[in-house]
């Protein structure tokens, strides 16, 4: 008789624990809800803001996230930022799981469906340069000639009148939004990737391969140039801040920040802060990225520029 | 006096009675505790299982890709036209650098296990165990960089072609796989079963020759166990591998020319993918082959440790 106490016990006890779970879980969207209503409270503006995804974006709405918050009328505001990568961003956003995603590439070119019921918020501009290891005794680049080289065609710098060596590309993945930045824009195809080349994602390791591999080529964000790899021009035109902001330096893409539906008013104070003369001319600047506002052309997801 | 020790008798049944009831809730609070934790720890395990599974089996129902292109399609390009999901240049990247890095860390442990058991226990414990727990503690992403700024120029220079792929790859496995074989083969080792050493002595043997004819023969299943946890753990570490190995999607000619794992492909296009399209499906269903992997290493290692209670 008092042998089966234990098991009914430890029954009981796995029960409560599994309802416990159960119960944790129905928790959490109760608590979002609270503080959703908390922000009627016009006054003053309360809540949490769940940023996830791009990690290109990722520093520049990190350091805006610490300046906001440190405003004394957003102080009922915590802003988290969360790396993961743009479909991470774009998918969360679209489920709901965070309240803004950040993307380098427009929605409707990453998600399969629900592209529609976000809302973009463009906040930067970033460009890309196709950069070489010095020592290949190259500059400048065509269009058709870059072409050539990322599809396999051109494998020797010699070809393009550099020194005779051959050429190691030096890749982002697939799936990456500045691969395809870059492919959009700079080659005007997509390419595949070829026997030999090397993939990294991280533009840290970008650049150090690039400068220490004789003969590689690879782009990078213009705010990781520096004097150990060498920026192609890209038909003659350098890739500087002001050739962008005229037109003139076709490959840079935005910075997508996107809500699901017309953000919530505390995530528009955020995202109006983000835009204001105040990050523009400062952060954004700083961090390598170039601010919106200077921006003499505007471009759509199909990639048509209007001035 | 008689009263008295009655009393304390009394007494002390009474303590022992309560102690009793106090053991009785001791041992009952613990084993539910612990209870409840084996069952959260099997619903974690379960629901891990099943969430890569359902997600890796999307690719072949939901998205219609054949297991057959999957398994044994060399090209891979989720993002072309036409789409194609060959996943062998990752599974034979995969393989080569477990089964490289285990040929490079395996003797080097025996030796340094023999060394710290066999040849000098005292200093060797107390130098080299201290020493292997470092290398253990070292995060991957420092042996993947120190692989990037060491071992890729070094090979770069001695071999010449890019340095980075397999070799570059299996060299920093294997010094990250070292610890896990040392230790459980210096373990092995000195659970030696008693006697036999000291018997194979009485005989006449050399140390050499006891160690060569008596103690590996007889721990050979123990040993091989701890190369196959190393090799778990290679097959399965990602960042260091990613770093060094060039991840072009190919089967490579040489081990000096750009390749990938499983697991360097997952890390480097799983956050750059939208859940649920057929790419990170795809990537799913590698994630999927490689706790498959994790599964056959365990299943050895159980068969072995079986042999090895005989």
């Amino acid at each position: 008789m008092l042998k089966k106490w234990p098991f009914i016990l430890m029954t009981l006890t796995m029960v409560f624990a599994l309802a416990a779970c159960g119960s944790a879980n129905n928790a959490a969207p109760q608590g979002d809800a609270a503080t959703g209503t908390d922000n009627k409270a016009a006054t003053e503006l309360t809540g949490n803001i769940l940023a996830v995804g791009s990690t290109a974006l990722q520093p520049l709405v990190e350091q805006a996230g610490q300046k906001f918050m440190a405003v004394d009328k957003y102080k009922g505001i915590a802003v988290q930022v969360q790396g993961g990568g743009s479909g991470t961003g774009l998918t969360q956003v679209s489920g709901g799981q965070a309240d803004i995603g950040n993307s380098d590439v427009f929605a409707k070119e990453k998600l399969e469906s629900g592209a529609d019921e976000l809302v973009d918020h463009q906040v930067a501009v970033v460009a890309m340069s196709a950069v070489a290891n010095p020592k290949v005794g190259v500059a400048d680049l065509k269009k058709d000639q870059l072409v050539q080289i990322f599809t396999g065609k051109i494998t020797n710098w010699k070809q393009v009148g550099g020194a005779d060596q051959k050429i190691v590309i030096v890749n982002r993945p697939s799936s990456s939004g500045t691969r395809a930045t870059f492919e959009k824009y700079a080659l005007g195809q997509k390419t595949e990737d070829l026997p030999g080349s090397i993939q990294e994602d991280s533009s840290g390791t970008v650049k150090k391969l690039i400068a220490e591999t004789p003969g590689a080529i690879g782009y990078l964000a213009l705010s990781y140039i520096d004097n150990t790899v060498t920026a192609l021009k890209y038909d003659g035109v350098e890739a500087n801040v002001e050739n962008v902001e005229q037109g003139k330096y076709p490959v840079w893409a935005y910075e997508h920040m996107y809500t699901k539906g017309e953000p919530k008013e505390h995530v528009k104070a955020f995202l109006d802060y983000i835009l204001s003369d105040e990050i523009q001319k400062s952060d954004v600047v700083d961090l390598g990225y170039i601010p919106v506002s200077g921006m003499q052309v505007k471009r759509d997801a199909d990639g048509n520029i209007t001035k | 006096m008689e009263p008295i020790e009655g009393k304390a008798y009394m007494e002390q049944n009474k303590r022992s009675r309560g102690m009793k009831e106090r053991h009785y809730w001791e041992e009952w609070t613990g084993r539910i505790y612990t209870s409840v934790c084996v069952v959260f720890l099997v619903a974690v395990i379960v629901s891990i299982v099943y969430f890569v599974a359902s997600k890796g089996v999307a690719t072949f129902v939901v998205n219609g890709v054949s297991l057959q292109e999957f398994f044994f399609g060399t090209k891979w390009s989720p993002d072309g036209e036409p789409k194609s999901f060959g996943a062998l240049p990752f599974i034979t990247g995969s393989f080569a650098v477990t089964v490289l890095a285990a040929l490079i860390a395996s003797p080097l442990s025996l030796c340094a296990a023999l060394f710290m058991t066999e040849i000098v226990p005292k200093s060797g414990k107390r130098i080299l165990q201290p020493a292997i727990e470092l290398l253990s503690g070292i995060p991957s992403v420092v042996y993947g960089f120190v692989g990037l700024t060491v071992i890729v120029p070094l090979l770069r220079d001695v071999f010449g072609g890019q340095g980075i792929g397999i070799l570059a790859g299996c060299l920093v496995l294997s010094v990250m796989i070292l610890p896990t074989i040392t230790s459980i083969m210096a373990d092995a080792l000195s659970s030696l079963p008693g006697g036999l050493r000291e018997s194979s002595y009485a005989l006449g043997a050399t140390r050499w020759q006891t160690i060569a004819r008596v103690i590996i023969p007889t721990l050979l299943p123990a040993l091989l166990t701890g190369i196959i946890l190393g090799m778990a753990r290679a097959f399965g570490e990602a960042l260091a591998v990613q770093m060094v190995i060039g991840n072009a999607p190919h089967i490579p000619q040489s081990l000096l020319e750009s390749a990938s794992t499983l697991t360097s492909v997952i890390t480097l296009s799983m956050g750059n993918t939208a859940m649920g399209s057929v790419h990170n499906n795809a990537l799913w269903s590698m994630a999927l082959v490689l706790l498959l992997m994790t599964f056959i290493f365990v299943l050895l290692v159980r068969l072995l440790e079986r042999r090895n209670r005989i």
